[in-house]
This record gives structure tokens, sequence and C-alpha cells, in this order.
């Protein structure tokens, strides 16, 4: 399979001096879902900034679909569709105009620009608001457009920089059926920065971890969430079989409340057990459920070396 | 890019100022057209009526002698302060990087927001001289081809150089300052009124080394055939200015100033 973006020891210091990025090294597969998660700073949006030709890099080579950005920026460009993290679009125009006038600086005539700007717009639900100034949308239609603009140009690769960032619960989810969908049936690549945890579960294939500059873990989502030591569970049971007096060797349990239970399971223990366990003690259990989010915890302990 | 696509681009970014400036016409065309009339009215018609012996020196009347200057300082003014609001507007919203994403060429950016601030300064100066002919009405041009290629050279290096501040500006202010302290200083100074011929001689001499006073003779030299500087000098002037400020631009925005980091 090609690959979509290739980055090879990529490094960014700002004139200030302060180093962004180092020495960082990257592939991406075509119709790939790919995140890129780290902390505030951690250095994400300038290697987005460097691949939409924002930022200029000190060092490295970046290729898209085997455009070399320093011999063919242009023709990486055209590649490309990018969501920034901030509304960067001219709140005095009206919707349909900054969707169709960005097709036309890819060089797409009006005429044909037209049409695919109300397509793109109708897919986002904005259609209705083709005709609105931009500075009257609300903030999940803003991120909408800008989807949209990202796409009217058909790109190979859709780069979005925290999309979902202060994203109603109900709007985050249609946001991501629609890259899903986007992926799945359009094989668009997919690059995207996120602080939602859950977003980069439910929708990537792959991960890296950005930590000061460097990618510090980088590996398929569901084998980075199987490289986690435990994970935290609360079990729900029905208070009047519960046990107070409990210990269980060999399970790392305590009580919550009057009906719920907190179990830590390392890595080479099954839930299977612990029930049987439990049912030792005739305790009943009703439900159980994941403590937090299986990635955030392997975020956070990432970041903090453990 | 193919030179199809590139013409796409250009296309879309001047069809974007031209529609920008229309939509806010009551600041942009409006305005200039009444300054202009009020000068008309009081330097030409109240005070220029009591200047003795002017018509007889320069074989024209004081009202029409102003009108090119008044036509040109107009072009001048609308031509900056189209490019340097408007892009200076795009840097500070951010649209900018819609542009900068894309692969259109800087040289096609800089041609684009150029052309609209020479669309809308040539609409300015031709709305300002059709108004001119309420006070000149006998108003003649002697040499139609100089007038248009001295408006045309003026109003490309006044939005270049409103291109160039807003490369550099980082606040609004930054956009006044240029305006407040060189632009308007230099226009009043540059002939508008006055034919430099009546100023004491060291007076004359500093008033060459102001730009827009090759500009503004230039042009009037298309009107009446007379002019305080050499046309050639003041043409010479133009195309450099043109040439530099291009490179200069195009320079700058390749690098990225103010915009990439």
């Amino acid at each position: 399979m090609q690959t979509a973006i290739s980055i090879k020891n990529l490094s960014k210091t700002y004139s200030n001096g302060f180093q962004a990025i180092k020495d960082i090294n990257l592939d991406i597969p075509q119709g790939g879902f790919f995140a890129l998660l780290g902390a505030n700073g951690a250095g994400k949006t300038t290697i987005i900034g460097i691949l939409t030709d924002l930022v200029r890099k000190t060092e490295g080579t970046v290729k898209v679909f085997n455009y070399d950005i320093d011999k063919n920026m242009n023709d990486a460009k055209r590649c490309i569709g990018v969501v920034p993290q901030e509304f960067n679009f001219n709140i005095f125009e009206k919707v349909i105009n900054i969707v169709v006038d960005q097709a036309g600086y890819y060089g797409i005539p009006r005429n044909e620009a037209i049409p695919r700007a109300m397509e793109v717009l109708e897919q986002l639900g904005l259609k209705d608001k083709a005709e609105e100034q931009s500075k009257n949308l609300s903030g999940g239609m803003k991120r909408r457009l800008m989807i949209a603009r990202a796409l009217v140009h058909k790109p190979k690769i859709l780069i979005l920089d925290e999309p979902t960032a202060g994203v109603d619960v109900e709007l985050r989810h249609g946001m991501w059926k629609y890259l899903t969908k986007l992926n799945e049936e359009e094989g668009v690549t997919i690059l995207l920065t996120t602080h939602y945890l859950e977003e980069v579960e439910q929708l990537c294939e792959e991960a890296a971890i950005i930590k000061q500059g460097q990618i510090i873990k980088q590996d398929k989502v569901s084998n980075l969430l199987r490289s986690l030591e435990s994970e935290a569970y609360f079990i729900d049971v029905k208070p009047e079989t519960l046990n107070k007096n409990i210990k269980l060797v060999g399970f790392d349990l305590k009580i919550v409340d009057d009906s719920t239970l907190e179990a830590v399971l390392q890595k080479n223990q099954v839930i299977n057990d612990l029930v049987k366990e439990l049912d030792k003690y005739n305790i009943a259990v009703q439900s159980i459920r994941p403590k937090g989010n299986r990635l955030e915890e392997l975020f956070l302990n990432v970041l903090s070396d453990k | 890019m193919f030179n199809y696509q590139i013409y796409i681009s250009f296309y879309t970014i001047l069809r974007k100022e031209v529609n920008r400036f229309f939509r806010i016409w009551t600041q942009t065309l409006l305005p200039p057209v009444i300054t202009q009339t009020l000068y008309f009215v009081i330097f030409g018609g109240f005070i220029g009526s009591r200047i003795s012996g002017f018509e007889e020196e320069f074989g024209i009347s004081y009202m029409a002698f102003i009108v090119p200057g008044l036509v040109m300082m107009s072009v001048i003014t609308a031509s900056f302060s189209n490019v340097v609001s408007s892009f200076f507007g795009a840097k500070f919203q951010k649209s900018i990087e819609e542009l900068l994403v894309s692969p259109t060429p800087n040289w096609i950016i800089i041609a684009g927001y150029v052309g609209g601030g020479v669309l809308r300064g040539l609409l300015v100066g031709l709305i300002v001289y059709l108004v001119s002919f309420t006070f000149v009405p006998d108003l003649r041009v002697d040499n139609p081809l100089l007038v248009i290629i001295f408006v045309f050279l003026t109003a490309v290096v006044f939005s270049l150089a409103g291109f160039l501040n807003s490369i550099f500006a980082k606040k609004f202010d930054d956009i006044s300052i240029f305006t407040t302290f060189v632009l308007t200083p230099l226009t009043y100074l540059g002939g508008v009124f006055y034919s430099i011929s009546s100023l004491p001689d060291t007076w004359q001499i500093v008033s060459r080394a102001n730009p827009i006073l090759y500009m503004i003779n230039g042009f009037r030299y298309g009107f009446y055939s007379q002019s305080d500087v050499n046309i050639w000098i003041s043409f010479g002037i133009l195309a450099v200015l043109t040439v530099v400020l291009w490179y200069v631009n195009y320079y700058l925005l390749k690098k990225g100033v103010g915009m990439r980091s």
C-alpha cells in the first residue's frame, strides 16, 4: 500500500530557539485513520503546520503521496485538505463564498465549484446556511464549515487539528460518523489530533503519542490498548448481597459504596475468574463497566513514563 | 499548477476583492468623492478664484490645474488603503491561511490583491475625474495614453506599497501609521495644489525628493502638456518602484514574513 504521508527525521526550531519537534519519523498509509496524541505544546500543530506550509521545517524530509514538500510543495498541497484548530475564515463572508473561493484557490472554476460546495455543505448539514454570513453560525456549524472548505477540492488526505474541541456530544458523534464514512467509503486518509481519547479509540486504526516534540509510542490502537499492564473496572452489585468483609485472594478489590466495587485486573487476569470468586460469596453482579477510558489510562501512563 | 488553474486562482482573489469594495461602497467609493468635491469647492472655488495671475502664468485656471492632482490623490489613497486593509484583515482573521495552504503561487497572491487595489484606485479616480467636469466643464486631456499609463502605474505602486505595509503590520495601528505620517504628507506636498516653480529654491530641491511629485506631474503632463519635472524621470521612477516593490513583496511572502513561522 502506498504511503500517504512519510516523515523522516523532522525537526523544527522556532526563531526564539524553542525546539517544537525533534527528529520525528512517521509513516501514514494511504486510507489510514491516524491519530496524533499529545498534551498542549507537544508539537502536534507544528507537524500539521509543516505539512500544510504554514510552518517551515528546520530539518528532515516530508513526502505527501511521494511529493517531496521541498521540491513539489504545490503538488503536495493539492493532496491535502486541512481543518485547523482555530476558526480562520472571513467572518463577514457568506458561507457559500468561503467554500467556493477555496475551490477557486485550488484552480476549480466557479461553475464546477458552486455545485461541489453545495454538495459538501449538504453533507455537513449546512446547505440551508449557505447564504448566511459565517459570523452568524454557531460554534459547531463553524467547525463543519471548515470541514466543508477542506473537502471542496476532494483531497486524498484530510488533516484535522482537534476538530471536535468545544463541540457538543451529539454533533461530535455526527462528525465521527461523517469522518468514518469519508475514510471507509471514499478512501480519504485521515490524520487527526485530538484531546478526546475516546475519539481515537472509536475512530483511529493507528496512533502516535508525542511528548515534548518526540514520538514516544506509535502502534495500532488495538496494540496500544493491549499494552496496558492493568485495567480498572467498576462492578455494580445488588446491595443486599454485598459482603463488606469480602477478601479475594489474587484480586485487587475495594468497596466504593453499598452497591459498587472497584477491581484492578492485571494483564494476565480474566474477568470471569473475578465473577466466579464473587459468586462464591453470593454477591450478585449486575453489571461491569470500565472505570475510565482505557486509552486515556495508557496516554497518562506513557506521558508520566510509567 | 497549470496555467488555467493559476488564472482561476487569480480570478478568485480579484473577484473577492472587487466584491468586497463594492459591498462596502459607502466606505470605499463614496468618501473619496465627497472629500475631493470639497477640495474642488474650497481650494478651487473659494481660494483659487482669489489667486491672481495664475491663468496668465500657466495658461489654465487654478481649478483646472488641481484636477489631475486631486484625481491622483484619490487614486493613491484608494489603491493603498484597499490592499492594506484587505490583506491585513485577512492576516488578522487568519483567513490568509486559506490561500497559504492552497497551491496558489505567491506571485498570484500578490497579483490578486494588487489587482483589487488597482481596480478600486482606478474606479475612484474615474469617479473623481467625472465629478471634476462639474467644476471644469472644458477640461482637456492632451495625451490620454500618458494619462492612462501614469494613473495605472501609480495605482500599481501604491497597491504594492499597501501590500508591503500589511506584511509588516501586526496590529491595526500599524496600518494607519504609514498613511498618517508618510503617505498623506507626501501627497499634500507632491504638487497637488501648487506648482513647485512657485516655491523658494530650497523647497524646490526638497520637493524633488518626493516621488509623488513625479507621479502627479507626469499625470498632469498628460492633461495639459506641462510639468515641473521631466516626465521620463517620472516614468522611470514609477517603473523602478513597481519592479522593486514587486520583488520585495514576493521575497517577503516567499519567506513567509509575518505569516509563516
